[in-house]
């Protein structure tokens, strides 16, 4: 175990200088991107907002099931076949089909190249699961079909949110899937989340609809309350135009009234819609809703055949901006819910680097000064051997970018603590072998073989430990894991590698002194 | 270096264990746990005061004023900083916590909101059962790895002292209500890990000492063990628990309670190395021919 060739001296020396020089990257500034490379620090650190959100997907399966009706009305209508009552009720659709057509319609929407309820090879399952009672039929969403439906409302969800924060201006967001409800969004130097939070609050599901004066409209009417909560006002259903068709928004100043507005433009196909609808309506109040809530129901004076119109609402300029800043970025498939928040203000993470470094500094010099006491000559090799492994430490998390939190910092120090172990099994280990062995370097190379399953053995139950929290933890606790865990590797390098090749050096040429440890 | 004989004390030490976890489990079924946000949901606000002005009595009126659910405002680190915790959680109000603020300053002047934690009832529930999953999964792995690694005897040993020091760990919790939150779930899987690397390093001895002395009965084989392996224990405690003070008293006050939990952990983790693993090996009659029909298998 004391034999090293000079290859291995040379690899151990590069491997670890070449580790070590990103550890010194944190401190010196490179104009190269992979030799500059930082450490990245956790929101819990430079301080920022976490948040999680979930969709709530309620109102999507109702709108797929809605316009699935649809589909399987005209699908039927094609085949000749004739069902009737359909009744979205409890999540599924049920209908009723004539006497003679069961076993047919049975058929079509169970088999393996339904056009209908489309089968999955891979996943072994229909979009739908069916049920059928004498002349009634249920469907209902498969487990995949589920997930089908909730990835592609995640998907567009994402995309919104996304195009809201950038348009926001943070800097370096990172939004992320959870699983296949939710959406992860960090945001690194964020103090005060209120507006991204009442951004993505928001579905901004924009329509125009004609206010009522008759109650009895062909589409059916509905009542809504004025945002500011003032009044309601009875609406048509028909909706004359949505923000799908909505190419730009921005806020503006309307020169003649003097207040805030958004002004808007739309695709050729809205124009068109819009200018038909508001030629017919003049006289009429046009209520503009956000969310099921009327913004503002003006007078149309004129037909507006442009393109171009304008929302008023006693805006401030920053709710003008706000509201044209959701219109441009689009509508969300279905509502957000914030379930989880994390802020920490950036003094605090400030504070709480300088607590993490002092205490690591202490930490540091009470184990080296109680090593050092223990063993001297000795305790100075398995110092070195810390030092090097808190260099190797460092420059790995660094060259991998991996994130520093609190709790990341509290293991490298927990690491310092714990990574003398395996040198102080190996020295107590080589004093009981002294006791009975006159050649110091044989005593020495047993001491290192006879503790190695041992220090083996201990270690990887902590890595089991760090391994299991990785996986498990979440943010600021995944932080520490990953620390715990390359810490142990770095100890088990520093101890094997670079402390064995001192001491080898040093019992080779102190072979004949007396109580050498 | 003078034996001690640990061995004369396995009884006495043993009965005490027993007394401390029946009194542990008693604090946890019936004070229970003092969960954080993390796990019980709600709101959690660190804020730093204007160093004239407010105490913690005011802060906590006009808190309750305000209905927010129960309220708890403690001192956190110096007299400046608290930390407020209340049931309610509203982050789909945007408005929320700017609310709390403004009314806050309009009653004890300005204020600055250091940290908010704001943890939704469906979060903290699924935050719990994974802790509860992650500390299960770590027992179960170390149980699987030193039954490879071990005869099952062996096992059992590292297995009861692993229990016994999260269970009094989490006792010293309950009895002083301090708060549980996910870096205390993370101590003590790491307290899980210690504990395990502790026993190992005995056990090791005492398997490599079964070899060595056929004759040796098994009550003095593993205090010899433990006093060959006695250094090694001391020095790896001391320079561990060096490290975890320096954290607990330099590393601000979020670190506190996981420090604290560390450092209870290593200290029991220590002591249930030498008297609730060695005593379990005594009491299974475990002898040279244990080890040599566990490697024939």
């Amino acid at each position: 175990m004391l034999y090293f060739s000079k290859l291995r001296v040379f690899s151990v020396l590069i491997f670890t200088l070449i580790i070590s020089y990103f550890t010194i990257s944190n401190f010196t500034k490179v104009d190269d991107e992979f030799f500059s490379k930082n450490i990245k620090l956790g929101l819990d650190l430079q301080g920022g907002s976490y948040l999680l959100l979930e969709i709530d997907n309620e109102p999507v399966i109702t709108q797929r099931l809605q316009s699935k009706v649809l589909e399987f009305k005209k699908f039927f209508k094609d085949k000749d076949i004739k069902v009737r009552n359909f009744v979205i009720e409890d999540k599924s659709i049920i209908f009723d089909v004539e006497n003679s057509k069961i076993e047919e319609v049975k058929s079509l929407l169970d088999d393996d190249k339904s056009e209908i309820n489309p089968y999955f090879q891979q996943y072994k399952s229909h979009q739908f699961n069916i049920e059928n009672m004498d002349t009634s039929f249920k469907l209902e969403f498969s487990d995949y079909g589920l997930v089908l439906l909730k990835n592609s409302s995640l998907d567009q969800a994402i995309e919104i949110v996304r195009r809201r924060v950038d348009e926001v201006g943070t800097n370096e967001p990172n939004i992320l899937k959870r699983g296949n409800d939710r959406i992860l969004v960090e945001l690194p130097g964020l103090d005060d989340p209120g507006r991204i939070k009442s951004l993505l609050g928001k579905t901004a599901n924009l329509t125009f609809q004609f206010i009522s004066s008759s109650s009895e409209e062909s589409f059916g009417t509905e009542k809504l309350s004025f945002e500011d909560g003032s009044s309601e006002a009875i609406v048509s259903k028909r909706i004359v135009l949505s923000g799908d068709n909505l190419m730009d928004a921005k806020p503006t100043m309307n020169n003649q009234t003097n207040e805030t507005v958004v002004s808007f433009s739309l695709d050729r196909v809205g124009a068109k819609k819009f200018g038909k609808a508001t030629s017919n309506g003049v006289g009429k109040r046009l209520a503009i809703v956000l969310d099921g809530k009327i913004i503002s129901a003006p007078e149309v004076r004129e037909p507006i055949i442009g393109g171009n119109g304008q929302i008023s609402g006693n805006f401030t300029f920053q709710s003008a901006t706000d509201l044209a800043l959701l219109l441009r970025s689009g509508a969300l498939p279905a509502p957000l819910n914030i379930i989880e928040e994390r802020t920490v203000g950036p003094d605090l993470g400030k504070d709480s680097i300088n607590a993490g470094i002092m205490s690591l500094i202490i930490g540091f010099i009470l184990v080296v000064a109680f090593m050092f006491y223990k063993y001297r000559f000795f305790g100075l090799i398995a110092n070195l051997a810390l030092i090097s492994n808190l260099f190797l430490l460092v420059g790995i998390l660094t060259l991998f970018e991996a994130t520093l939190t609190l709790p990341g910092i509290a293991g490298i120090i927990l690491t310092v603590g714990m990574a003398v172990d395996a040198n102080v099994l190996i020295f107590e280990r080589i004093k009981e072998e002294l006791k009975n062995e006159n050649n110091s370097i044989v005593a020495f190379d047993s001491g290192y073989t006879k503790s190695r399953t041992t220090i083996l053995d201990a270690n990887i139950t902590t890595l089991i430990a760090a391994v299991i929290l990785f996986f498990m933890g979440s943010g600021p606790i995944k932080g520490f894991s990953i620390t715990l865990g390359v810490g142990i590797l770095t100890t088990l390098f520093s101890v094997y590698f670079i402390a064995r090749l001192i001491t080898a050096y040093y019992v080779i040429k102190n072979k004949h002194k007396e109580k050498l440890i | 270096m003078k034996t001690i004989y640990f061995n004369k004390f396995y009884k006495s030490f043993n009965i005490l264990s027993g007394i401390l976890i029946i009194a542990s489990l008693v604090f946890l079924v019936f004070k229970g746990l003092n969960f954080g946000v993390d796990f019980k949901g709600g709101t959690l606000i660190e804020l730093r005061t204007d160093k004239s002005s407010a105490n913690i009595t005011k802060i906590r009126d006009s808190f309750n004023q305000m209905n927010l659910g129960d309220v708890s405002v403690k001192n956190f680190g110096n007299e400046t900083d608290f930390v407020v915790k209340f049931e309610k959680q509203n982050s789909n109000d945007p408005q929320f916590i700017d609310e709390i603020k403004t009314k806050l300053s309009n009653s004890i002047g300005s204020v600055d909101f250091r940290r908010v934690e704001n943890v939704g009832p469906k979060v903290s529930a699924e935050l719990l059962r994974s802790g509860v999953i992650a500390i299960a999964l770590s027992l179960a792995a170390m149980l699987l790895y030193i039954w490879i690694r071990f005869e099952w005897q062996f096992s059992l040993g590292a297995i009861l002292a692993l229990f016994h020091d999260v269970i009094i760990t989490l006792g010293v919790f309950s009895v002083f209500s301090l708060e549980i939150n996910l870096s205390i779930v993370a101590a003590v899987l790491t307290i899980v890990g210690y504990s395990m690397n502790d026993t190992v390093v005995i056990f090791d001895r005492v398997r490599e000492n079964l070899r060595k002395y056929a004759d040796v009965k098994i009550f003095e084989l593993t205090n010899i063990s433990i006093n060959e392996t006695l250094s090694r224990t001391i020095i790896t405690s001391v320079t561990t628990l060096l490290a975890l003070l320096s954290i607990f008293i330099f590393g601000g006050e979020i670190l506190k309670g996981f420090s604290l939990a560390m450092i209870l952990g290593v200290i029991f983790g220590t002591y249930s190395s030498i008297y609730i693993a060695n005593p379990v090996l005594v009491s299974l009659k475990v002898s040279q021919r244990t080890i040599v029909k566990g490697e024939k298998e």
